[in-house]
């Protein structure tokens, strides 16, 4: 009698060879389709990486040209690049500064008890529809006063804090331990110890942050589009007070028009802002490494 | 270390200097306190316009919803000129393009999820991680445009008539249109949308699972999907269903893609081929060009619902992963 | 060191059947299960003709290599059917690495190459058509930290018989498993709860059931005991005592009144200086009694008698 009791046919002979017996051929079957499967999703998303960079970049090289690029309205973009380099830029500056403290508060003051709100409000900020903070801004200072850039930067401010915050803090939380006890041990005040010890240790993590925020907020539509829509695109608007023209509202609306040649001119436009979005991505995973490389050391 | 002072001996010029001046301290102590108000009062800042938004939109919907109350959700006909707003289409629609979006998109997302965390080599995955991140920065108006210009037309030509001939007993493969722009095509532009958040999310859960788990079923002779199936996707249930709902949270919320793709119709319908609407991209649509007051206020009505929506399943995905999982959401 | 000079207790087989130590079957008609490989089951059926057969496994110059570095060098040994093996050695001196050689458990580690001959039945563990998944289908382990699956008590010992396909008399064959544990009683009224709630020795011997519920042929312990309390220490040591003989046991441990309690033979590594960097070798291997009361070697002597580490 075996332990279990089992006929003898289904018996394990340990001195077979070590190939597969009993169901194991079917299982190892159904575990390479399983694994083919996951394989066949990696590529899939890939290949729609691919297909849609290629769309992009294979007609929108059509539109590029030296006019293109320095030229406004109707032969060219120049306007739209510099009004969404000016709108974000004038977002960054704001959020920059809210996020980086909101971090320093979570790591360095909010201890247990403030922790978990505080991070709860930030996912809340992240995870809302940026349809909603383009209606919001508009509620508050469009429906009234009008159009301006500025409030679009604001709005692209809000959906940029989140963002920082959650990049700082994670830098933060790398601050090796020792270096703030030794600055307590040594009787630093505290402030003294953030200022130049912790925050510049985060510099690069928090410039990565930045610069994916800088990324994400550079596509945003909704806002631009409910906030500040109204811009011809002719001239470089500076001042930031006025409607700006800017990239994602013109390819917005192009792709509302049925008209060949301003569809052209959006994957034209596409393809600078993809082209900047993908540098900035690229730019901040090599500056993470590289800060990442610093503080293991 | 250019942009950084060593730290040690940072601290020990402080500290030196620290010992001598009692003024010196006062100006610590007023340091101090006054970085932790300037930190507090960002955070504070934070709630603070979390609760303006939800003010500033209520507000805004407030006519629309003593006018119409609850029934806007259940009211089908959208129609502007005659001053009748209801909010059963597009609701439906957004419904609809946002599930089918975490149908396709969940699978797919954990399926990259479980390639690149348990089956790849480190060389490969170093490769398709970033690439699949890449995926999630385009910007959603390209990829809306991509979606009318690319994508509409091979679905209508191609997949659509496929879907329609083979499973056309069921409501929703109906009649093709004539265009691309449909509620199926809003329905892909999100799986797509979605589907790096997930993945990357799956990736990291999966590559928390402990060696030792993974080590235990191996060691009970268990084929790589027998290990997975049985100890890694349960070990993180929580943390998947919190990447699905941050996913949904997403596909519920994206306004511009959808707009540019979906055709823009307000009607109640449950056939994916035909034109529709969502709730973000009714309102990003039609904001601007509001007729009256209550259309304008029927729109806050629709932002409202979605800002509900969207608390509701950040604050859910928020819970499981406080309630079912440690830190990354992984049960162990 | 001879072995022939063992006293041999008839083995139960699997079947039941007791049977001469030095009888293994040979089969000689082609497996059903590698008609595809005719060339593995030629190369398996030939080594048989020369394996001493009451050795389940052969160690012939093992050497391990993680990347460039070598962690294990030399390592000559046969561990008896039936019998238990203890490996003792102070810390890093490669007798978990070398046990986790004997059901390949090491492949997944980066950098992992091995070099000599380990062989199971005569079958060389690292030879081209082994699969892995079938080695550790025999060969089960039980790791250092009792790692229960994130599942019910039941469902920990029933999953890898469900995946073997033993579906029929599965709960019988849980509750069997559990009792070779020595953990039915502990558990019955409450097979549906989460085996996370277990205490730590519920955990290890819960660990210990599912490795035997599929009856493996050897059964692989890294050091049991070591993150239990000496209660459960004593209920693992006299679960091996009641395993003994139904399996294989080849056990690694720190403590060596474990090793003198629970084995029959028992071989001692230590670290060597080869070059420049210490690595870890086996420096004897005879029954326990001898180790521990005899030993031949001086380092043995050195450490059983608590002069070294």
């Amino acid at each position: 009698m075996s332990v279990f009791g089992r006929p003898a046919d289904e018996e394990l002979d340990p001195t077979r060879p070590l190939v597969p017996t009993g169901n194991l051929r079917r299982r190892h079957a159904v575990s390479r389709i399983v694994q083919a499967l996951a394989i066949a999703a990696a590529l899939g998303a890939v290949a729609v990486l691919v297909i849609v960079i290629w769309a992009v970049v294979s007609h929108g090289a059509k539109a590029i040209s030296w006019e293109f690029l320095t030229s406004g309205y109707p032969n060219g973009v120049a306007p739209y690049i510099v009004g969404t380099a000016e709108i974000v830029a004038i977002a960054t500056l704001m959020a920059m500064p809210v996020g980086v403290l909101i971090a320093l508060f979570l790591s360095e003051y909010a201890g247990r008890r403030w922790t978990r709100p505080v991070q709860l409000v930030l996912d809340v900020m992240n995870g809302l529809p940026s349809i909603i903070i383009a209606v919001f801004i508009f509620a508050l200072l469009v429906a009234h006063q009008g159009q301006s850039g500025f409030k679009a930067s604001i709005a692209l401010a809000i959906i940029e804090v989140p963002l920082i915050a959650r990049g700082t803090q994670e830098v933060l939380n790398l601050v090796p331990g020792h270096q703030r006890e030794a600055a307590d041990a040594l009787g630093v005040a505290r402030w003294r110890s953030i200022l130049t010890i912790i925050l510049p240790a985060a510099s690069g993590g928090i410039v990565t942050a930045t610069l994916l925020s800088v990324a994400r907020a550079a596509g945003e539509t909704a806002p631009v589009l409910l906030i500040n829509s109204l811009a011809k695109g002719d001239t470089i608007q500076l001042n930031p007070f006025q409607e700006i023209p800017n990239v994602p509202v013109r390819i917005f609306q192009l792709s509302e028009e049925a008209n060949p040649e301003g569809f052209t001119e959006a994957w034209g436009l596409s393809l600078i802002l993809i082209a900047i979005i993908l540098a900035l991505g690229l730019s901040s995973r090599a500056l993470l490494n590289r800060s990442k490389r610093k503080m293991s050391r | 270390m250019s942009a950084t002072p060593p730290a040690g001996t940072a601290s020990l010029k402080l500290a030196r200097s620290n010992r001598q001046s009692p003024a010196r301290k006062r100006a610590d102590r007023f340091g101090d306190l006054a970085l932790f108000l300037v930190c507090a009062a960002a955070a504070l800042l934070a709630l603070l316009v979390i609760v303006l938004i939800a003010k500033e939109v209520i507000e805004g919907a407030q006519p629309a919803i003593s006018k119409f109350g609850l029934s806007f959700v259940t009211n089908t006909e959208w129609a502007p000129p005659l001053e009748k707003f209801g909010g059963e289409g597009v609701i439906l629609g957004t419904l609809i393009t946002s599930a089918m979006a975490l149908a396709i998109g969940a699978p797919v997302a954990i399926s990259i999820g479980i390639f690149l965390a348990l089956l790849a080599p480190a060389s490969v995955r170093n490769v398709i991680s970033p690439l699949v991140e890449m995926l999630a920065a385009i910007p959603s108006v390209i990829l809306g445009f991509w979606g009318l210009l690319i994508l509409g037309p091979v679905l209508v030509s191609t997949i659509e008539p496929f879907l329609h001939s083979t499973f056309g007993f069921i409501p929703l493969f109906g009649e093709p249109q004539t265009t691309g722009n449909s509620v199926f095509n809003a329905g892909l532009i999100l799986t797509i949308m979605v589907i790096p958040i997930i993945a990357s999310v799956s990736r990291d859960l999966f590559m928390a699972v402990p060696r030792e788990l993974q080590d235990g079923a191996a060691a009970l002779g268990s084929t790589r999907w027998e290990v997975i199936r049985g100890v890694v996707l349960p070990s993180t249930v929580s943390g998947m269903t919190a990447a699905c709902l941050l996913g949904l949270g997403r596909a519920l919320g994206e306004a511009i893609a959808v707009a540019q793709v979906i055709g823009g119709a307000t009607e109640s319908h449950l056939s994916l081929f035909r034109p529709g609407g969502t709730m973000a991209s009714l309102i990003a649509l039609q904001f601007n060009s509001a007729v009256s007051q209550l259309h304008t206020s029927s729109l806050y009505y629709l932002a409202a619902l979605l800002l509900v929506i969207g608390i509701a399943s950040n604050l859910l995905a928020s819970w499981i992963g406080q309630r079912f999982g440690g830190a990354g959401g992984v049960m162990r | 060191m001879s072995i022939d000079d063992q006293t041999f207790r008839p083995q139960p087989t699997p079947n039941g059947r007791a049977q001469a130590p030095g009888r293994v079957r040979i089969r000689t008609e082609p497996l059903p299960g590698v008609i595809g490989s005719p060339a593995a089951t030629e190369s398996a059926t030939e080594s048989h003709v020369h394996v001493a057969p009451e050795a389940v496994f052969e160690a012939d110059g093992v050497g391990i290599f993680y990347g460039k570095k070598q962690a294990l060098i030399d390592v000559t040994m046969r561990i008896r059917r039936g019998q238990v093996t203890a490996l003792i050695g102070p810390s890093g001196c490669g007798k978990t690495t070398f046990l986790r050689s004997l059901n390949r458990m090491n492949d997944s580690i980066g950098g992992f190459r091995i070099e000599g001959q380990v062989r199971y039945h005569g079958h060389d563990i690292y030879g081209s058509n082994v699969d892995t998944v079938e080695v550790r289908r025999r060969i089960g382990m039980v790791f250092q930290k009792p790692n229960p699956f994130p599942k019910s008590i039941y469902d920990n010992v029933a999953w890898a018989p469900k995946n073997l396909g033993m579906r029929r008399g599965l709960s019988e064959r849980v509750e069997k498993a559990l009792r070779g544990a020595a953990l039915w009683d502990e558990v019955k009224d409450r097979l549906k709860d989460s085996a996370l709630g277990l205490s730590g020795g519920q955990q290890q011997r819960l660990c210990i059931a599912r490795a035997i519920a599929i009856e493996p042929d050897v059964l692989l312990l890294d050091e049991p005991a070591s993150a239990l309390d000496p209660i459960a220490t004593g209920a693992i040591e006299d679960l091996i005592h009641s395993l003994k003989g139904r399996f294989t046991i080849v056990i690694v441990t720190h403590n060596m009144q474990q090793a003198a309690r629970v084995a029959d033979r028992t071989a001692f590594f230590s670290l060597e200086t080869r070059g420049e960097r210490p690595i870890g070798t086996l420096i004897e291997f005879d029954e326990t009694e001898k180790i521990f009361g005899a030993p031949r070697d001086p380092r043995t002597r050195d450490y059983v008698t608590g002069r070294f580490g």
